[in-house]
């Protein structure tokens, strides 16, 4: 719907745009008067204006006259300047006095002579032009007397358009006389600047222009009045224009087909249309309802009789109206509004919508605030009606938590019913406990922190989500990891041995080396490591066990320190104390020797041991990858790695070319979010595979290698050393730009300021409001404070179908209302 | 300055510990001179006493109660003395958060036992004052408070000694000539002194305090009851039935606390009387000043109202005196009454202070309580707090400060002040990286019970740290001592804060208001600055506001004018939680604020800009670069791409070379920020 209001929007600033363009153009054709004279032609009029070249005081009228030259011309009418500094002399020429008028001519005839003062602006000079063109098509009147005896002239013969105008040359009075203009012959133009003879015909609100379109043409008994009917909208050419179109078309049009079809000239305005449901049975009752409905809503809606019993297509049962907006590819809606006064209030409610769309255009488009553009609260919001399995998990409460806890080992996630964040995760938690299903020994629970905030508070939990893990006789671990259930699975896995898990026979050791011991575990954990001690080597075995304890749930660790532990440092050629380090992928076995490491140091040599020299990037892994803080060489492949791609970077590894790179590849199947990085890289995907270096934490250079060469380890070997040289250039550099708030909020302070001033909002003028509200800096959002604040307004009401739904059928329950108790009085 | 501080509260211990060990090795073990010595001496265990002992208690502080009555509670034991608590025991709200709950919770004190909360005493709505007594015992009696009863402190003074905390001792003596010598003295006396007026006559005046409770003493009576509170009109309630009808007189109309939302107004339980007024039943209200009037007894011992005027001409007998409708012969009180009842409240009693004390009477509004700072210490000592019911002078008629739901945390707040100036024990505060700060604040206004009840007294207040990548949340500061944030808790307020209140609509509440007009409540989030009920309001200051600028404040302010304000719309369910009603506008105040962007991210969003851009959004940052980001189900991955919000990348370029779905120009994710310098031409087609 939104799309097609804006087609609508840019329809009618084009519009727009045109007449500006048309305007703007240069200046007028400056004429001697003899040249003047001889260059009218018969029939065409031509508005004169003779002056002294350059006399200092006409110069804005000039200005005006220029912007007028162009919808004159539309008209027909050409705009001349005439010098009269020259020799010749005309009377128009004349005196000094005469210098202040403008002429207008049709051939050779002066029609009209104008003060230049009546002609103020471009709207006054149009109006008055046309006024005196159109003298015969538009009638000025000024007594009640006028108006009856124009109206029983044209009983039957002509529809008049009757309209009020404040004064002579105001836009509105524009905007009648180019609608005179275009439908002068067609219907009768009354106009009036009368405000009595407003009232006298029953107009309560007499500030503003009218127009009436008079329905005098089929009132055939002189002493009938003919119908009127008031156009609502403001007197601008487009909307009389609109206005009379709909006044031509049809009152009522019987239609037999699927509503979703029908169009009418009403549509193309921008109307919508109401359709009146009728069957045989209550035909006539139908149409004159539906008659009824057409005379309350003509300029506002088309009104159709469509005949149910004829028609082919489904739709429900008890709808007596279709309603469709003019808006392309919105569905219809089928209604059951059992009065007359709901079928109105349910159009002009949908027309304020319109014109407020149209509003709009005068204001700065203002993007909307109160849409969600947060994903993870926008997804959480969407989702929120889906049923998960909740019962899977333990929900604790103050009084269950506890005891929970300490009966069995549990894991708690933490959250808050009212977080999107920790509600998408217990999405992923719920599938984790899914797949535990009946496997896992460890207890999966949880506890809404909205309900229970004592019971988080004891446990240190102020912000969610949390996840901790409660194990007998330790203290509670919070997991650290990624929130999702791959990792969180992989958490709650590799708890179930203690870490460091102890070693009690050289064999176990082997066995545990190869994979063999924890063998369902082995997935989870890239590595498993094995720390070496000799029995007497205390210290060293401790910082083993505490730094085997930290990453507990992300490496298998084990410990060996048994009398024959010197089988194993023989065996793997190392020295105690040490660690030995088993790839299970690649099946390779590494020895670190750890003679006076602490505990950290040793977290430290696991972390970076445990990460693959040319790994397979992902979403979950890149930021381990991100700490090395070297620019990434990725290679992006669709589909898994071509193994001499593969080769050749493993090869340049093992030389030590890539030493200041952190190598990897990146599968677009398994993480197709690459081809938004491509995307952003090259502009358009390019073909794959592809090589490119991103320097991310200097400078954000992209580099990529060309795609014409092979990638083989000479080509590559070269691409780099340019690279280091700086020979190469970049493709692209990411940008640099900071986060900034992505709207802008509600600037209360300043509402609550325009409040207290009494200045209606809408017309604060920003100067004053930058002054008053800058005490500060000003690199702070408030200098933009006052546009901000005028388009709240205007924010209001562009949702109004939106947010308001509840506001209208408020509105409609009035309605009702108000007609139960007519019906009971 | 912050070492120079901290040094100073270092060298405390060592001081407290010469200033206890003194008197114990002492050669001659001085008897009644040598005053007994308290860090902190607790004035009345009521209310207000016990729930600071009760905080003493728990932080293992050197302190005693002193209570004259043999129990905790005596006010209770005889007032009300119709025996009606008007203080609400709501016993369910449909919830189970505790915090929450106390938001509708009367009568309970603060404490660590959910064995001690008020509902477990009373079932009743508006429960009995013996249950109050009741729960005050046990309340002192299980978490076994200090108090020492049947103790009437008759007389305290001041004297000055360098090595005091605050430069002297206060020095209370009891009933017994026995002395206590004090480092901080907490005055939780309440208001125990009946006021009175002098007006010729007013000795035929039964007191409120006094007077019959039983309707049988009034049946076939005229009466006159002068005040117009609370107590008033519960002893007109009492008798209404009886009585051949009730005459009420105060000095200015009634205010009904449903219209001043002060729940020390008149209380709709106890408003009988307006009915039976305003439907003509014979009962009625006036407004006249009670010092202009006088009452004389006639020879059947009935009394008539006169002005006071009117008697300095001749002799006190009804028959004598003039009568105002010996002239105006419409006057209203123009009836002889039977009876003339005077409830018109209670003062603080400052008989017992010494001049020294400089503690000195007169709030802006009322006499009756002692004059305070914001921080509940008197102006005239330092070291010398008032709590409770005395301490209502800060917000009377405004807040809860004067009832037990107010001033259990004004209590705390006054703890927390001391254990931070004597102790060192900073304010107790959260930290969270900048990543929660709305989580924060819309967890704390929908649970917050100290918020809700003491609105616009006490607010939560975050410290921003530099950069604004992290925060600390303070709760329930007295938000009148903001300037003096940094001192009273021992934080630093060096890059910006917010400051989290509750506030009713301006000009809503009021004794003339029409509370129930015609679209009171508001819906759009954009007009939540006009919302009248009370809804939490964010002030932020990218200064900590000077005591100048919280002084001279603008009329109808809490606080001074701040940098930005946010309104959070009135909730008829007090439920902040509507993500886009409530939380999306509070997340763009603070963003706007921060100049960040504090959306949340899934993982592969992060992912994307991590290697698409050179900085990352906070959440991005904080959690996904920590390795913590968040991974998303395939179901909510799905609403994203239906939402436009998240792209399906696995059609993205497919066949149609490069092609980007919609208008977003190459590359560009949906949800990254915007051209820096203007938010306002930024995707307009994409919404």
């Amino acid at each position: 719907m939104s799309s097609s209001f804006s087609v609508l929007r840019v329809g009618i600033s084009f519009v727009m745009m045109c007449i500006f363009y048309m305007s703007a153009v240069d200046s007028l054709p400056e004429l001697s008067p003899q040249k003047f004279f001889s260059t009218l032609q018969p029939g065409k009029a031509t508005l004169a204006y003779f002056c002294q070249a350059d006399f200092p005081s006409t110069s804005v009228f000039l200005e005006e006259l220029n912007e007028a030259d162009k919808p004159l011309q539309d008209y027909g009418i050409s705009v001349t300047k005439v010098n009269c500094v020259t020799e010749e002399t005309s009377r128009y020429c004349g005196s000094e006095k005469n210098l202040m008028k403008a002429y207008l001519f049709r051939g050779h005839i002066l029609l009209r002579e104008f003060p230049t003062d009546t002609l103020f602006d471009v709207d006054a000079i149009v109006a008055h032009v046309l006024f005196a063109l159109l003298f015969n098509e538009v009638k000025y009147i000024t007594t009640l007397g006028d108006l009856q005896n124009t109206e029983n002239a044209l009983k039957g013969k002509a529809n008049i358009a009757f309209s009020y105008v404040r004064a002579i040359g105001t836009p509105e009075h524009r905007a009648v006389m180019e609608a005179a203009f275009v439908y002068g012959t067609t219907y009768q133009f009354v106009l009036t600047t009368e405000i009595a003879l407003l009232q006298s015909i029953g107009t309560e609100d007499i500030e503003y222009a009218h127009l009436y379109f008079f329905h005098c043409k089929p009132v055939l008994d002189l002493t009938q009045q003919c119908r009127r009917t008031l156009m609502e909208q403001s007197l601008t050419t487009l909307n009389i224009h609109r206005f009379i179109k709909t006044m031509e078309a049809p009152l009522l049009t019987e239609v037999a087909e699927d509503p979703q079809q029908v169009s009418t000239v009403h549509l193309q305005l921008g109307l919508p249309l109401v359709f009146i449901v009728s069957q045989q049975a209550t035909y006539e009752a139908d149409r004159t309802t539906a008659e009824w409905v057409a005379w309350r809503l003509l300029g506002k809606a088309g009104v159709l009789l469509l005949l149910r019993d004829s028609l082919e297509v489904d739709f429900p049962q008890n709808a007596n109206v279709v309603f469709k907006r003019a808006e392309e590819g919105v569905p219809v809606e089928f209604l059951v509004l059992n009065n007359i006064d709901l079928i109105v209030s349910r159009v002009e409610s949908n027309m304020h919508i319109e014109e407020m769309h149209e509003d709009e255009d005068n204001d700065i488009e203002g993007p909307d605030m109160d849409i969600q553009d947060d994903e993870v609260a926008e997804t959480v919001y969407r989702d929120r009606k889906r049923q998960l399995p909740l019962e899977l998990t333990v929900e604790l409460t103050e009084e269950t938590f506890n005891a929970t806890v300490t009966a069995s080992d549990s894991i708690v996630l933490f959250y808050a019913g009212w977080q999107a964040v920790s509600m998408a995760f217990l999405q992923s938690y719920i599938d984790v406990a899914i797949k535990l299903k009946g496997t896992s020994t460890m207890l999966l629970t949880r506890v809404n922190c909205a309900d229970w905030s004592h019971v988080c508070a004891k446990q240190n939990v102020t912000e969610f989500p949390v996840v901790k893990m409660y194990k007998e006789g330790e203290n509670p671990v919070s997991y650290a990891g990624m929130l999702g259930t791959e990792d969180l699975l992989k958490f709650i896995q590799l708890n179930r041995i203690s870490c460091p898990a102890n070693i009690t026979s050289v064999q176990e050791a082997e066995e545990y080396l190869s994979g063999k011991l924890h063998k369902d575990l082995v997935s989870y954990s890239s590595v498993s490591v094995l720390g070496l001690f000799s029995p007497t080597m205390t210290t060293a075995k401790e910082e083993f066990t505490e730094a085997g304890n930290y990453l507990k749930g992300c490496v298998i660790t084990g410990i060996y320190s048994e009398e024959d532990v010197l089988t194993l440092s023989n065996k793997y050629a190392v020295t105690l104390p040490a660690l030995l380090l088993a790839r299970h992928k690649e099946g390779k076995i590494e020895s670190i020797s750890l003679a006076n490491v602490h505990a950290q140091e040793i977290v430290q040599i696991i972390t970076n041991a445990s990460l693959e020299i040319f790994p397979e990037i992902t979403v979950e892994n890149l930021p381990t990858y991100l700490r090395l803080q070297k620019p990434l060489l990725i290679l992006f492949s669709d589909g898994s790695i071509n193994p001499q791609h593969k080769k050749a970077i493993l090869t340049l590894l093992k030389e030590k070319h890539l030493d200041s790179l952190t190598p990897c590849w990146l599968n677009l199947k398994n993480t197709p979010v690459g081809r938004g990085i491509l995307q952003a890289y090259f502009d358009t995907l390019p073909p794959l595979p592809l090589l490119a270096v991103v320097n991310l934490h200097s400078g954000g250079q992209v580099f990529a290698f060309p795609s014409d060469q092979a990638i083989t380890e000479q080509n590559l070997l070269l691409w780099l050393k340019k690279l280091e040289a700086g020979l190469e250039s970049h493709i692209k550099i990411l940008p640099a730009q900071k986060w900034k708030p992505p709207l802008p909020a509600y600037d209360f302070l300043s509402m609550m300021d325009a409040a207290t001033s009494q200045h209606p909002t809408r017309k604060v003028p920003e100067c004053i409001k930058e002054t008053d509200v800058q005490e500060n800096d000003k690199e702070q959002p408030e200098d933009k404070s006052a546009i901000r604040n005028e388009r709240t307004g205007t924010l209001r009401t562009k949702h109004w179908n939106r947010s308001n739904w509840f506001e209208e059928a408020k509105k409609q329950f009035r309605h009702d209302n108000k007609e139960l108790c007519s019906k009971a009085s | 300055m912050g070492l120079s501080a901290a040094a100073l509260l270092w060298g405390l211990p060592g001081l407290l510990l010469i200033i206890a060990l003194h008197p114990a090795f002492s050669p001659c073990p001085a008897q009644a001179s040598v005053p007994a010595h308290r860090d902190y001496c607790v004035l009345g265990a009521g209310p207000a006493g016990l729930q600071m002992a009760y905080f003493l208690q728990r932080a293992g502080r050197d302190y005693a109660v002193f209570e004259r009555a043999p129990g905790p509670g005596s006010f209770f034991t005889r007032y009300p003395r119709h025996r009606k608590l008007i203080s609400i025991n709501k016993r369910y709200t449909g919830k189970a958060n505790a915090e929450f709950n106390l938001r509708h919770d009367w009568n309970s004190l603060l404490s660590h036992d959910p064995r001690l909360l008020f509902r477990h005493y009373s079932n009743a709505y508006f429960p009995d004052a013996g249950d109050m007594v009741r729960y005050l015992g046990d309340f002192a009696d299980r978490l076994g408070l200090h108090v020492l009863y049947n103790t009437t402190i008759a007389h305290v003074t001041l004297n000055k000694d360098q090595r005091a905390w605050n430069g002297h001792y206060f020095i209370l003596t009891d009933q017994k000539g026995q002395a206590y010598q004090c480092s901080v003295l907490l005055v939780a006396t309440g208001l125990s002194v009946p006021n009175q007026v002098d007006f010729p006559g007013s000795e035929y005046v039964d007191g409120y305090e006094s007077v019959s409770v039983d309707p049988e003493d009034f049946v076939g009576q005229n009466v006159l009851i002068l005040g117009r509170g609370n107590s008033a009109f519960e002893t007109a309630e009492n008798i209404l039935g009886v009585t051949n009808f009730i005459h009420m007189l105060s000095r200015s109309r009634v205010r009904l606390s449903w219209a001043t939302h002060y729940v020390g107004d008149l209380r709709a339980i106890n408003n009988g009387l307006l009915d039976t007024y305003q439907l003509k039943s014979l009962d009625g209200l006036l407004e006249s000043d009670l010092t202009d009037l006088a009452i004389v007894k006639d020879h059947e011992g009935k009394f008539h109202v006169t002005l006071k005027f009117f008697l300095e001409e001749g002799d006190r007998s009804a028959d004598a005196v003039p009568l105002p409708q010996d002239d105006n012969d419409n006057f209203a009180l123009r009836v002889a009454y039977d009876r003339v009842i005077r409830c018109l409240g209670w003062s603080f009693d400052f008989s017992i202070f010494s001049k020294s004390l400089r503690l000195s009477a007169g709030g802006e509004l009322s006499k009756k309580y002692p004059l305070v700072k914001a921080s509940y210490e008197s102006k005239g000592s330092r070291g010398l707090f008032v709590l409770g019911t005395a301490s209502h002078s800060v917000d009377y008629r405004k807040s809860a400060g004067g009832f037990i739901h107010g001033f259990r945390y004004t209590v705390r707040a006054v703890h927390r002040l001391l254990e931070q100036r004597h102790h060192g024990v900073t304010w107790p505060s959260t930290e969270h990286p900048i990543t929660q700060l709305a989580s924060a604040i819309i967890r704390r206004v929908n649970e917050a019970s100290g918020l809700y009840q003491m609105f616009s007294v006490l607010a939560d207040v975050v410290l921003l740290e530099e950069n604004a990548t992290a925060f600390e949340y303070l709760e329930e500061f007295p938000m009148q001592a903001l300037a003096q944030l940094e001192t009273i808790t021992g934080r630093r307020a060096r890059h910006g804060l917010f400051v989290i209140n509750m506030e009713y609509g301006r000009n809503f509440s009021g004794p003339d208001k029409d509370v129930f007009f015609y679209d009171r409540s508001v819906g759009h989030t954009e007009d939540a600055w006009l919302s009248n009920f009370l809804h939490p309001v964010i002030y932020y200051y990218r200064h900590l506001p000077t005591e100048q600028e919280v002084r001279f404040r603008p009329a109808g302010w809490p606080l001074p004018r701040p940098t930005a304000i946010h309104h959070i719309v009135e909730d008829f369910l007090t439920d902040w939680t509507a993500p886009v009603g409530h939380i999306l506008p509070l997340r763009r105040f603070l963003e706007n604020c921060l100049d960040t962007d504090l959306r949340s991210f899934y993982a592969e969003s992060c992912f994307l800009f991590a290697l698409t851009r050179q900085k990352l959004p906070p959440f991005c940052q904080q959690g996904y670069l920590r390795t913590q980001g968040l991974v998303g189900t395939e179901s909510l991955r799905q609403h994203g791409v239906e939402s436009g919000l998240l792209w399906d990348y696995a059609t993205v370029g497919r066949g149609d070379s490069g092609q980007q779905p919609g208008d977003h120009g190459p590359g560009q994710h949906p949800l990254a920020p915007g051209p820096p310098v203007s938010p306002f031409d930024s995707n307009k087609e994409e919404l």
